[in-house]
């Protein structure tokens, strides 16, 4: 019973009398009875209880879910009481607890402020104007997956789905439910929404491997192609772009299917093929792919692990290993799959340990070629300490003699040289801080060789030069600490009365790897305002089922934008173009959509070579409003935006000079809002 | 004089009866909604003619009017009475002297204080069951001074007692708006041993939980009120401890919907505090309704009568008003469907008047002949099959609807030709409206107020949706152009007398170019703006706030034309007529006020409500107002004589928003329960029951044709839901009719057709477009 659990909510909570003696000293007032403290409290009890009732009138009719000390200024205004001036609390107020002498006390700790010091201070930036920003939150009964939407299916219900395939959906999450049986009921015309998840779901406990259950939309298809081909294909930056779009975009939960059998044929063809550099884009999708906050791919291991660890310990991953660095993919894939295991590892699937005996199995065998080694003990040791303590530890000894037998032995082959030269430094590099942990300083260089054999020489060398880094280390972590929370107060405190202007501070932790696109998203006002905006690219597309004949290609270029940031445009051959398909029929003057069944998705990439950037800004998936419904995205004035400019931007590359952030601060109002007449 | 001033509010429902209230200004010719004479109020509610078979409460105010001779009576000793509190010595002389009234009357008068105090209660008492208390009241007052069954204290000898909290409080506190608090409160005499009461409840406790299932949940309304009521009684008669822990043991039993109240009621624990407490006078001015079935009813009645338990009995003599139906008892979710409200639930005939809720007859406009042009230049090949779509539309406006009210039941502004233009565009886009239902849902565009920094408190768009309007807790007023065309303000009078009068383009030549603008912002306002609203013409722009004011706006010149002053608190909602000229304004004083534009008095007051109302809306045809409130019930309201003809109770939250069904048979409310109710305006029945929200229901809106109801929440989410559907299921067979007992199915979720999240962004405003598209904002709110 919800009464039940509320009754002690209920109860007559009163303040202290002993406040009431407290604050009657504080005024002067020394020497009150204990019956005048107790009525006193009694009565203000009640009166804080009142007009609190009151304020949260006032909250209801902001339509706030937090109290604000403003609606307790109301509150006192329709008393007839005169409000609190000078009041303005913070988000968060730090409430001190202090015990003593059997007493509980908490008290909000206000610092003494030197008046010089809030002068000397910059002012804080202005806070962002209120602006206006369109976007499509359902299209015939679809929503869109854009970034301006909640991920269409959370990744906790993605982990759900595939942890627990037979469970109905938990109490919790009873409106996904809903939603997704109302999906079903309703065929929608183009019975896309219908066949959205329901199915994924369904099939699930059946199906180990749930392939092309569903169909994808026409743009759906055509983004995984644009997509695909950018990631493998030859330009740089358009991959740095893709992946950027991978990691980032909150739609892909629908194409994972489609990206996980793309990698794993990718990498069945390529390993055949000795296509190193194929090799290495894929593995970089499947870290892109493992970087999506809103992707959870517990489903699709199957097919991604053995991908991934066919590349850390394949017999031959290029044309020529003697001099092509495979060495690297391998160590690239080892992280992975010891991301993967970290992530998904459970006691159910024993991901970890599977993937541990696999390794190990291939270590152990006397004829396994010198570059596998290296992969599985490159693999093992990625896995953690702890596998290094008890799996490659006791080895060292028989491995050291191994290398020994090509080192100093008859040349073989210069392959089977090099590869002996890689697993030798490997295992120094893997096993060096480890055993700098678990044995006790001295290093000796004979207990070393004792217990080491071969490689116990140089392990204590190594491990002498880890413990003077991991010393150095500590110092340095001390210190980044001391700097993050010094520009702290100065900015909390002059931006008070302001009211919290919250966006700016978002802007500036874009990485905040956690969520960036929701944050940035926020943060951001609207195409207008956003400084310096990179090379945009657009791909609109309307994927007409009726008049399919109306329509017409305009293609345009930002050059203008391209051009001024000079920098990109020459990493990156060729601007971006926009590419954008508008039907005729959409030019009617006022703001509605025709009834004709039209769907726009832009798809809208950010600069070439921020993609690399880790953590930079993500990209950004925004709808275009129809012809007849303009982005009403408001720009500030505009001397707003050009001060805003050098500090707000976090797309802006580190270094780009001012005037190039002013210039492009009149242009972006132009060329960063698609405009609707065109 | 003050307590003059007083009378008009008694009468409520009539601010300025002909003759005693400061003449009306002459109607001056409105500078820009011409045309309409004001509808005065003689005019208005007593007119004859076409109107007189429509209105049968015609001329005589509703409630105070069943029994004048009393009620002036109490009205001249409440005056008396008041002059004697402040000293005026020689006034009241003067004027008892001309009332030639006998000293002995005046004595009685004393004697009877709670008598006195009632003509003083708030403006909210002024409707019928106000009138009733009254009567009630003084009869019981009448009968105490002969009998003794109400209980000893009554008599002569305890008077003095009686009579004194009066005295305190003159000479403390003014008390100018609370009614005459301790007059009110001491019908809570003491009437029992203190240290009983418990075990009058729980034994009550004990019957109705041991009577027979059917009666059981019928009688178990009994708890709240009778709760309520002992706990107050506690209170007043100070016996705090007592009081602290009845509420302790009982306070647990009462409905989870009653938590606010019960909030409200325990932190009220000494006598000091019931002056002045809103919710507690509330209880104490107002009698909770109950309906019970004549068994139940008989049941309880022996049951109280065989205990001999006078205490609870008087309670429910004096503080219940127990509506007795014949029949079966209804069963616990029937009745859980309806109560809740502050109030308990209507009485039948509260809903019993008739409601002509069809929609007025649409003036004939002749469709001008370039419309097929330009419709040719558009859409090729298309224009012949429009033409028997509008004819069939055409031929639809001429039939009258049987349940339309006459179409000069209210004086409405006379079209203008932009009004003309505007209506033909409508049905041009009519006919290009998207058809939906179940399988064809609305496209959402969501506009986000991005950096409001939660200060978003209202939104409005125009009905051809080329403007948005955000009311912010700073004060502002924005209004957006969301079309490529800009807003532009029209040029100073110097400049404007340069312009060439007789040019074809003259409208657009005096527009001022430079002040072209994406977004204007319009200050005035002191305090946070709770409502906006657009005049259907797009010429004005109304906004109320926190401050008491409406302010009226022009959108040529991007200026405060009035502020209209009324409200003395905050203002929270305010909408124009679908006809524009007049509108409706509703605060947190408890009383919805209609205006008219070049009027800088209300037209009418509606009270009744018991707390503040929250939401006002027009009725498509432009004749009633609907109005929630934080009591929890909703009512309507005819606009031609002030009446209160329907009350809609079953939310158990304070309802946040309404909306009125395109052909004017239903409203939705939604509340802060989290729930949409659907109701019949016609039968005055619940329609329907919609669940699925978490948070409260800032947004509804219908469909343009009525198909689709979209409602918008706090919990961030917009959803869809099949109305027709709801509609289709609606019983409306001569029981349902009769008894108001309504059986809803549980059926939320197979009329829920759709439900979108927003990222963190509550939903505060929903509009369909004229082609159905459907438009929702809010402002984005980062966690």
């Amino acid at each position: 019973m919800a009464a039940e659990e509320k009754k002690a909510k209920l109860s007559h909570t009163l303040l202290p009398a002993e406040s009431m003696k407290v604050m009657a000293e504080a005024v002067g007032i020394a020497q009150v009875p204990e019956e005048t403290c107790q009525l006193l409290a009694d009565e203000v009890s009640y009166r804080v209880k009142e007009i609190t009732q009151d304020a949260l009138k006032f909250m209801h009719m902001g339509k706030r879910r937090k109290l604000t000390t403003s609606d307790v200024d109301y509150a006192l205004k329709l008393k007839n009481v005169e409000p609190l001036y000078g009041f303005h609390a913070q988000e968060f107020i730090p409430f001190r607890y202090a015990s003593g002498g059997g007493r509980e006390l908490y008290f909000y700790e206000e610092k003494e402020v030197d008046l010089s010091d809030i002068i000397n201070t910059p002012l804080p930036r202005v806070p962002l104007d209120v602006c206006l920003k369109a976007h499509w939150l359902s299209i015939e009964g679809t929503q869109p997956a854009i970034p301006e939407n909640p991920p269409p299916a959370p990744k906790e219900q993605q982990k759900a789905e595939a942890t627990e395939p037979l469970k109905p959906t938990k109490p919790g999450q009873e409106e996904v439910g809903t939603l997704k049986g109302k999906g079903q009921s309703a065929s929608t015309p183009d019975g896309k929404g219908k066949e959205k998840k329901g199915p994924v779901l369904e099939g699930a406990p059946l199906k180990l491997k749930p392939r092309s259950i569903h169909e994808l939309s026409v743009e759906q298809q055509l983004y995984y192609k644009e997509i695909t081909e950018a990631c493998v294909g030859s330009c740089e930056a358009k991959r740095a772009e893709a992946l950027q779009s991978i990691a980032t975009d909150p739609g892909l939960y629908q194409m994972l299917p489609r990206f996980s059998t793309f990698i794993s044929e990718g990498v069945r063809v390529n390993v055949v093929q000795n296509n190193l550099a194929l090799l290495i884009y894929l593995m970089r999708m499947v870290k892109a792919l493992m970087d999506n906050p809103t992707l959870y791919l517990e489903k699709y291991l199957h097919e991604l692990i053995p991908a991934v660890m066919t590349c850390i310990v394949s017999r031959q991953l290029c044309l020529r290993p003697d001099v092509d660095n495979h060495w690297a993919l391998r160590d690239f894939a080892a992280r992975l799959i010891a991301q993967i295991c970290k992530n998904f590892s459970t006691t159910t699937n024993n991901i970890q340990s599977r993937i541990t005996k696999t390794f190990t199995k291939s270590w152990v065998d006397d004829k396994t070629p010198w570059t596998t080694r290296y992969g599985s003990i490159a693999g093992l040791a990625e896995l953690g300490h702890d596998v290094i303590k008890t799996l490659i530890l006791p080895r060292l000894q028989v491995e050291g003699e191994r290398v020994r037998g090509i080192v100093e032995g008859p040349v073989v082959s210069n392959i089977d040289k090099i590869g002996a030269d890689h697993v030798q430094s490997l295992l120094l590099k893997h096993c060096a801080p480890v055993l700098a942990k678990i044995r006790p300083p001295p290093d000796n260089q004979d207990c070393y060789k004792a217990d080491y054999g071969y490689l116990g020489a140089l392990l204590c060398t190594h491990v002498v030069k880890a413990r003077a880094q991991a010393a150095l280390q500590a110092q340095q972590v001390n210190r980044t600490t001391l700097t993050i929370t010094q520009p702290r107060p100065t900015l909390t405190l002059s931006q008070a009365p302001q009211g919290p202007p919250r966006a700016p501070s978002i802007i500036k932790v874009p990485s905040s790897i956690t969520l960036p696109v929701q944050t940035l998203v926020s943060g951001r006002p609207s195409t207008p305002t956003q400084p310096s905006p990179p090379p945009t690219k657009y791909i609109v597309m309307s994927s007409a089922s009726g008049n399919s004949t109306s329509q017409q290609v305009i293609t345009f270029s930002t050059s203008a934008v391209g051009t001024a940031t000079s920098p990109v445009s020459t990493t990156a051959p060729g601007v971006q173009p926009v590419v954008k398909l508008v039907s005729t029929a959409q030019t009617a003057p006022s703001a509605t959509v025709t009834g004709s069944v039209q769907k726009y998705i832009v798809v809208s990439l950010p600069a070439p070579g921020e993609g690399g950037k880790a953590g930079g800004p993500p990209a950004q998936l925004s709808p275009s409003a129809p012809s007849g419904l303009p982005l009403p995205g408001l720009a500030p004035p505009a001397s707003t935006t050009v001060k805003l400019e050098p500090s707000d931007s976090p797309q802006a590359p580190p270094g780009t000079p001012i005037p190039f952030g002013k210039a492009n601060g009149a242009q972006g109002g132009v060329a960063g809002s698609p405009q609707p007449s065109q | 004089m003050a307590a003059l001033a007083e009378e008009p509010a008694e009468v409520a429902v009539k601010p300025d009866p002909d003759g005693t209230a400061p003449p009306q200004p002459p109607p001056a010719a409105p500078p820009a909604a011409p045309l309409t004479p004001a509808p005065a109020e003689g005019e208005a509610a007593g007119a004859p003619g076409p109107a007189g078979e429509a209105a049968p409460a015609k001329p005589t105010p509703p409630g105070p009017a069943a029994s004048p001779a009393p009620t002036d009576r109490q009205t001249f000793l409440a005056v008396l009475q008041f002059l004697r509190r402040n000293n005026l010595r020689e006034s009241e002389d003067i004027l008892r002297r001309e009332a030639r009234l006998l000293g002995e009357e005046v004595a009685a008068a004393a004697l009877s204080p709670s008598a006195l105090g009632a003509p003083g209660t708030p403006a909210g008492e002024a409707d019928a069951a106000g009138a009733e208390a009254l009567l009630s009241r003084i009869a019981a007052a009448a009968a105490a001074g002969g009998s003794v069954a109400v209980g000893a204290s009554a008599t002569p000898g305890g008077a003095p007692v009686v009579a004194a909290p009066p005295g305190k409080v003159g000479g403390g506190v003014p008390v100018e708006e609370q009614p005459d608090v301790s007059a009110v409160l001491s019908a809570y005499k003491q009437q029992g041993d203190p240290a009983l009461y418990e075990e009058y409840y729980s034994g009550l406790k004990h019957f109705i939980e041991c009577a027979l299932d059917c009666h059981r949940a019928e009688l178990s309304q009994l708890f709240y009120p009778l709760f309520v009521h002992m706990y107050l009684e506690l209170v007043y008669n100070q016996h705090e401890n007592e009081a602290k822990s009845f509420f302790e043991k009982f306070h647990g039993d009462q409905e989870c919907y009653y938590q606010d109240d019960m909030r409200v009621l325990s932190s009220l624990t000494k006598k000091e505090h019931m002056k002045g407490n809103e919710t507690m006078l509330d209880f104490r001015t107002s009698k909770f309704v109950l309906r019970i079935s004549r068994d139940s009813y008989q049941l309880l009645k022996r049951h109280l009568q065989e205990k001999q338990n006078n205490q609870i009995w008087n309670i429910v003599q004096e503080h219940l008003y127990i509506d007795i139906f014949d029949g079966m008892p209804r069963s616990k979710q029937q009745i859980d469907a309806m109560v809740g409200s502050l109030a308990g639930e209507a009485k039948r005939e509260a809903n019993k008047a008739k409601v002509f809720f069809g929609l007025l007859k649409e003036p004939e406009i002749e469709v001008p002949l370039d419309d097929e042009d330009e419709e040719g230049e558009n859409e090729e090949g298309k224009p012949k099959k429009k033409k028997p779509k509008r004819d069939s539309m055409g031929s639809k406006s001429k039939k009258q609807d049987p349940n339309a009210p006459p179409q000069n039941r209210i004086p409405l502004p006379e079209l203008k030709d932009s009004d003309k233009l505007d209506k033909i565009m409508n049905m041009k886009e009519a006919t290009k409206r998207v058809r939906l239902g179940p399988e064809y849902l609305p496209s959402i565009c969501f506009y986000t107020f991005l950096n409001a920094y939660q200060g978003l408190t209202a939104v409005d768009t125009t009905d051809d949706s080329s403007m948005i309007v955000g009311g912010f807790a700073d004060s502002t007023v924005r209004v957006w152009s969301v079309t490529p065309k800009k807003l532009r303000s029209v040029k100073s009078a110097a400049d404007l007398s340069l312009i060439d009068k007789e040019s074809d383009d003259v409208l657009e030549r005096i527009m001022d170019e430079r002040t072209a603008s994406e977004l204007k912002i319009l200050y005035g306002h002191s305090g946070p703006v709770y409502g906006t609203s657009f005049s259907p013409d797009r010429n004005y722009l109304l906004s109320c706030s926190e401050d008491g004011t409406v302010r009226l706006w022009s959108l040529q010149t991007f200026t405060c034309l009035v502020g209209y002053k009324g409200h003395n608190y905050p203002v929270w909602d305010t909408q124009f007529s679908p006809y524009g000229y007049y509108f409706v304004s509703g605060g947190h004083d408890r009383v919805a006020r209609l205006w008219a534009t070049d009027h800088y008095q209300p037209l009418r007051i509606f009270a009744g409500h018991l707390a503040d109302v929250t939401c006002t809306r027009f009725h498509p045809n432009s004749n009633y107002i609907a109005t929630g409130s934080a009591d929890r019930t909703v009512r309507l309201w005819d606009v031609l004589n002030g009446n209160c003809v329907r009350i809609f109770t079953g939310h158990k939250g304070p309802i946040h928003s309404l909306a009125f069904s395109p052909n004017g048979r239903f409203l939705a409310t939604g509340a802060t329960d989290g729930r949409v109710l659907l109701w019949d305006i016609g039968h005055g029945l619940m329609a329907g029951e919609l669940k699925g929200h978490t948070d409260t229901i800032y947004a509804l809106r219908f469909s343009r044709d009525g198909e689709i109801l979209a409602s918008g929440s706090m919990d961030n989410t917009v959803r869809l839901w099949d109305a027709v559907k709801v509609f289709e299921d609606l019983e409306t067979d001569d029981f349902t009719t009769a008894t108001g007992h309504i059986n809803l199915p549980e059926n939320s979720q197979d009329l829920l057709l759709g439900t979108y999240m927003t990222k963190s962004t509550p939903v505060i405003h929903l509009h369909f477009t004229r082609r159905n598209l459907l438009l929702a904002s809010g402002a984005y709110s980062p966690q």
